[in-house]
């Protein structure tokens, strides 16, 4: 058994600098004393040393964001001593959802019709067509198996990363992020086209080869034959 | 009980209330009970086209109002027994002086008395429409051959498709005109279904009998022998379950070449 007292706050360092485990068992304010009084008596900076970033790991706590903001005063009180980053086992169940929601691919069999929005938080993959003046949004890319008339908006909270892919690749306009294209008239072509930002911030329609060129990071399967 | 159907488009002028009459007027010929209601408030032109419109004392919102009975309002169509009633619309309103419920409650009424409730449906995706379509339990979505209605049209399908107690639309085309299908100007058929991925219910040729039916008050569908006439009899016979393939429409090409190219599925 460990006889000592236990310690609230330990200080670890790694390659990336200073990672602070606080531990998750004890109460709040307690927590706050011991950051207090371990950073003040064992951190004498002097003026001329560099900005050290620290990591927090909180363990099995939840931090609210005022927590956070009290933590990060104490630290910030260190003049040299920033936080970069806050880790934590724990995430609010809302949070587990939007992250769960932001990874899944929503599938969905319909016309969409002019007048109508669709909107998932992932990727959609859409099997019909997207008649003009009619809308899909997603956070992340777009697949249509069917024909796009409409409206397409990937990475719609701002993944330019996103793209669109159509089995006939005919639409009033493109989004990507916050960038809009209006396309030129496409003739109709039965060839699966996808649309992605360049490296110019342009939405560039192109043949689906391409797109393993410019986002070699795409594919999700790991391994494999 | 009956079946009301209502007959919707979205955009003006692509043949809502002519198409209306004739279906009602076809369904009556058949030998069913149809009662026709134009939700046109402020602007009526059914009974018009029925040649009904001198024979109005009591209208859709005396009715709704409870300052007649329905069968007070209803006026009976000379040209059957006890088969076509209209339900007219006052020309002095608007669309605002009737609302969903009482449309729902007016539609309820008549389906015990009646085999098909019509309902045409005014233009556009307002209150006139909501009225409209609040009792349907069918749609028939009628439009013509050209981008601006059909456009409206999949707009209107996407609105009926939230509309729970309507069944999946059905799809007219109007006012085909055959020589611009052979010179391909026009959407075609198979482009306008494409597009808008319903099923299609029929197609009604564009012929000017039906510009003189309408100045003579008498819908077209009471001549035996014109083409538009058959067109809608051929309707009423499916919307009855009947199955009756399309008749195409399109200038036959005279010529045996021609004939030859056509039988090999060349383009002329």
């Amino acid at each position: 058994m460990n006889k000592r007292i236990q310690q609230n706050v330990m200080i670890k360092g790694t390659k990336d600098g200073f990672m602070l485990h606080l531990d998750d068992s004890c109460s709040f304010s307690e927590l706050l004393k011991e950051l207090a009084a371990k950073l003040s008596e064992n951190y004498q900076f002097q003026e001329n040393d560099p900005v050290l970033s620290v990591k927090l790991h909180t363990g099995n706590r939840y931090l609210t964001l005022e927590q956070e903001n009290q933590i990060k005063e104490v630290i910030h009180k260190q003049k040299k001593l920033t936080v970069s980053d806050i880790l934590c086992n724990v995430v609010t169940v809302e949070k587990a959802k939007r992250w769960k929601e932001e990874n899944q691919v929503t599938t969905l069999n319909k016309v969409v019709r002019s007048g109508q929005i669709i909107e998932v938080p992932g990727d959609l993959l859409l099997i019909g067509d997207v008649n003009p003046a009619g809308t899909v949004r997603a956070g992340g890319s777009i697949f249509i198996m069917g024909q796009l008339k409409g409206i397409a908006h990937a990475g719609f909270y701002g993944n330019n990363q996103a793209v669109i892919a159509a089995s006939i690749m005919t639409p009033a306009q493109l989004r990507i992020a916050d960038q809009i294209n209006v396309a030129p008239d496409q003739k109709k072509v039965h060839e699966v086209k996808c649309a992605f930002m360049n490296d110019d911030e342009e939405i560039i329609i192109d043949k689906l080869h391409v797109l393993r060129k410019y986002r070699p990071n795409f594919n999700r399967l790991e391994g494999g034959l | 009980m009956g079946e009301a159907i209502v007959i919707t488009s979205g955009k003006g002028g692509v043949g809502k209330t002519t198409t209306s009459a004739n279906l009602g007027t076809s369904l009556a010929l058949l030998g069913k009970k149809v009662c026709l209601i134009d939700t046109d408030i402020g602007l009526r032109n059914l009974d018009v086209i029925l040649g009904l419109d001198n024979r109005i004392i009591y209208d859709l919102v005396d009715v709704v109002e409870e300052r007649c009975k329905i069968h007070q309002a209803l006026i009976k169509d000379k040209h059957f027994e006890d088969l076509l009633y209209l339900l007219p619309a006052p020309q002095t309103r608007d669309k605002s002086a009737v609302n969903e419920e009482q449309m729902c409650k007016l539609i309820n009424d008549l389906k015990p008395d009646y085999d098909y409730i019509i309902i045409d449906c005014p233009a556009g995706i307002e209150q006139g429409f909501r009225n409209a379509i609040a009792g349907a339990d069918k749609a028939i979505i009628v439009t013509t051959p050209e981008r601006p209605a059909v456009y409206d049209a999949d707009r209107i399908i996407g609105l009926l498709e939230k509309e729970e107690h309507i069944e999946a639309p059905k799809l007219i085309i109007n006012r085909i005109r055959g020589h611009l299908l052979n010179e391909d100007e026009e959407m075609d058929i198979n482009g306008v279904t494409d597009f808008l991925k319903v099923d299609l219910l029929g197609i009604i040729p564009d012929d000017d009998q039906v510009i003189v039916a309408a100045n003579k008050k008498e819908p077209i569908a009471y001549d035996p022998n014109n083409r538009v006439s058959i067109a809608y009899r051929n309707i009423a016979r499916r919307i009855l379950g009947e199955s009756i393939p399309l008749t195409p429409i399109g200038e036959e090409r005279k010529g045996f070449i021609a004939k030859v190219k056509k039988f090999f599925g060349a383009r002329v």
